[in-house]
């Protein structure tokens, strides 16, 4: 392929790219079944033994 | 010989594996040594060495200590190497900005900082050192520290890897010195912000794989279903910046035994990779692995979850994929192809969103706490970070576009922008945490005072307005200068003109970093306190107070 059909691949076919993985992107953190799980990874650094333990909570 | 094969027994794999490669590298530091051709390579050469005897002396030395049962204990955290991470973020935070500050009144008073007869003094050689030391070793430190301490937090698990972290603090370190001492030599590949030359760069790269590998074998092992939303970020610092190195550093070295190399690339693909790298560099070193510590020390400190984590998903993938992209807008008006340049200008306009997403993010996850702005100087820090990452990441898109980089590129203006992010964003938001970090790490119910943080904060903010306001002022002067044309069509300014007309500035400028300066020793003097677990100095005041209470009574 010469340059002008790369560059117009590179430019049409990463445009359609970028639109389809933003879009599945979007589907997943917006997806309302995923919320309960996103409320909990939120909570995590709050999710420790008294402050100062340097040990894992269990 | 019975207590040689328990002694055997004993040996964990981490540490007999960076063993061995600490002997690689004291075979390969006498290899070169011996026949080196320059005499840059043979004092590297000397320094991989000593750093390799030293290293496994000390590795035998713990080893033979007998007190380290049980090694590696997985029922507790490892906070060793976070402690000296905090430690190495802060010597060599000062390290950097006083270099800056060298350079800074250099240009000042270029015939007063002047010393011909030390040519490793020259700014030329300096200017490196202060990069570097600012952000790979100030930053990088603090990265590593802040990455280890908050992958074990939230994956709820030990630091995998055992020996290793400690392999790549010390390896990380090791780097530095080599890259840090090449400049001043005057060994440099001519790549700014990759300036180490070949072997300085592979060691780099050892180091660094085994950086990825304690994070994803940490990350593996974790007993939490989810990754916190930081470990992402991490991690996306961690494989972007290996890819970025190797490929812009590909070369090949004159001498196996001597410093020199050339570059794979030459002509506009070299700049396009440099700017590939360079931009990057701020993208993902700067940015991505700096937001990480702002999704965690913001939340921990503030006792509230993220905002929205559904937004900091988005502005994860969003942010990473494109950032990538937005390199070529170094590289306006030159061979590049117009496409290609328009290309970099768009997907920096575009990095407006979640730039700005990510900031709303942060800002608003203290809503219902915006109280503890007041009570909390090293909250206010963090949030002012997050403000300053905020303006920095509007402006420079802004200075993206070709119209307005035509006036700015190459002026002070640019150097106003980076420091704007450097000190406000990278320099607070590590400040912020490090101030976090010494308190939980040496287990103080708080700080050895808070009026010192106030104190800093303060100083810093004031040092940062007084570097931003000067370097636009200058900045846009001398690009309108050097544009400006008379009524027959010639240069109205001669370049001297430009250069003088900038001196108040630069006296603004450099009086604006010594405050920055100054704030990180009054930060280092109070983190000492604090570590050493002085009585803080609110609670000694109370303390005083309450004897005369009781002989009122």
């Amino acid at each position: 392929m010469d340059y002008e059909g790369w560059s117009s691949f590179a430019q049409t076919g990463g445009t359609a790219y970028f639109v389809a993985i933003f879009a599945v992107v979007l589907v997943y953190a917006l997806w309302p079944r995923n919320g309960a799980r996103f409320k909990r990874a939120a909570e995590l650094p709050m999710k420790e033994k008294e402050h100062g333990d340097d040990r894992p909570l269990a | 010989m019975a207590a040689e094969t328990s002694r055997t027994a004993r040996l964990d794999p981490s540490s007999a594996t960076v063993g061995m490669v600490l002997l690689l590298v004291i075979v390969l530091g006498f290899a070169g040594a011996a026949s080196a051709t320059d005499a840059g390579f043979a004092a590297h050469s000397w320094m991989f060495l000593i750093a390799g005897v030293v290293g496994f002396a000390a590795l035998l030395g713990w080893h033979e200590s007998g007190d380290k049962t049980p090694t590696f204990d997985k029922a507790y955290y490892e906070e060793g190497v976070v402690k000296a991470g905090i430690v190495a973020t802060m010597f060599w935070g000062v390290a950097g900005f006083l270099v800056g500050l060298v350079i800074a009144l250099q240009l000042t008073w270029p015939n007063f900082f002047y010393f011909p007869d030390f040519p490793w003094t020259n700014f030329g050689r300096l200017r490196p050192l202060h990069t570097s030391a600012v952000i790979f070793a100030f930053g990088g430190n603090a990265l590593i520290a802040t990455s280890f301490y908050v992958v074990q937090r939230t994956c709820r698990t030990r630091l995998a890897g055992g020996m290793w972290p400690w392999f790549v603090f010390w390896g990380y370190q090791l780097f530095i010195a080599v890259a840090a001492t090449g400049y001043l030599m005057g060994i440099t590949q001519g790549k700014e912000y990759a300036e180490p030359e070949w072997y300085a760069d592979l060691w780099l790269t050892v180091v660094w794989v085994a950086y990825l590998g304690v994070f994803l074998a940490t990350i593996l092992r974790r007993k939490e279903p989810h990754i916190y939303v930081a470990n992402w970020f991490y991690l996306a610092f961690i494989v972007t910046i290996a890819m970025l190195h190797i490929v812009n550093n590909i070369s090949l070295p004159a001498s196996a035994v001597g410093a020199k190399s050339y570059s794979l690339f030459s002509g506009v693909q070299s700049a396009l990779i440099q700017w590939w790298y360079g931009h990057n560099a701020v993208g993902f070193f700067l940015t991505a692995g700096f937001l990480a510590m702002m999704y965690y020390f913001i939340p921990k400190r503030v006792e509230r979850p993220v905002w929205s984590y559904r937004l900091s998903i988005v502005h994860f993938w969003s942010l990473i994929f494109i950032y990538i992209w937005a390199g070529p807008h170094h590289l306006h008006y030159t061979a590049l192809p117009q496409w290609a340049q328009t290309l970099g200008m768009t997907f920096s306009l575009m990095l407006w969103m979640p730039s700005w997403g990510g900031m709303i993010n942060g800002l608003m996850t203290l809503s219902g706490a915006w109280d503890k702005l007041r009570t909390d100087p090293v909250v206010r820090m963090l949030v002012v970070s997050v403000a300053f990452y905020g303006m920095s990441t509007f402006e420079g898109p802004l200075m993206s576009v070709r119209e307005v980089n035509a006036l700015s590129h190459y002026t002070d203006w640019g150097i106003g922008h980076v420091h704007s992010g450097a000190l406000g964003w990278v320099g607070f938001v590590t400040f912020g945490s490090m101030y976090c970090l010494t308190q939980w790490v040496w287990k103080r119910p708080k700080l050895y005072s808070n009026a010192l943080v106030e104190w800093h904060f303060w100083i810093a903010t004031l040092g940062i307005v007084l570097y931003i306001c000067s370097m636009w002022v200058s900045g846009i002067m001398e690009g309108l200068m050097w544009r400006a044309y008379n009524d027959f069509g010639f240069l109205e300014y001669s370049f001297v003109e430009t250069v003088s007309a900038k001196h108040i500035s630069y006296i603004i400028r450099a009086l604006g970093g010594g405050l920055f300066l100054l704030g990180a020793l009054i930060m280092i003097y109070n983190l000492v306190r604090t570590a050493r677990g002085d009585v803080p100095v609110e609670d000694r005041n109370r303390a005083s107070a309450a004897p005369t209470l009781q002989h009122a009574e």
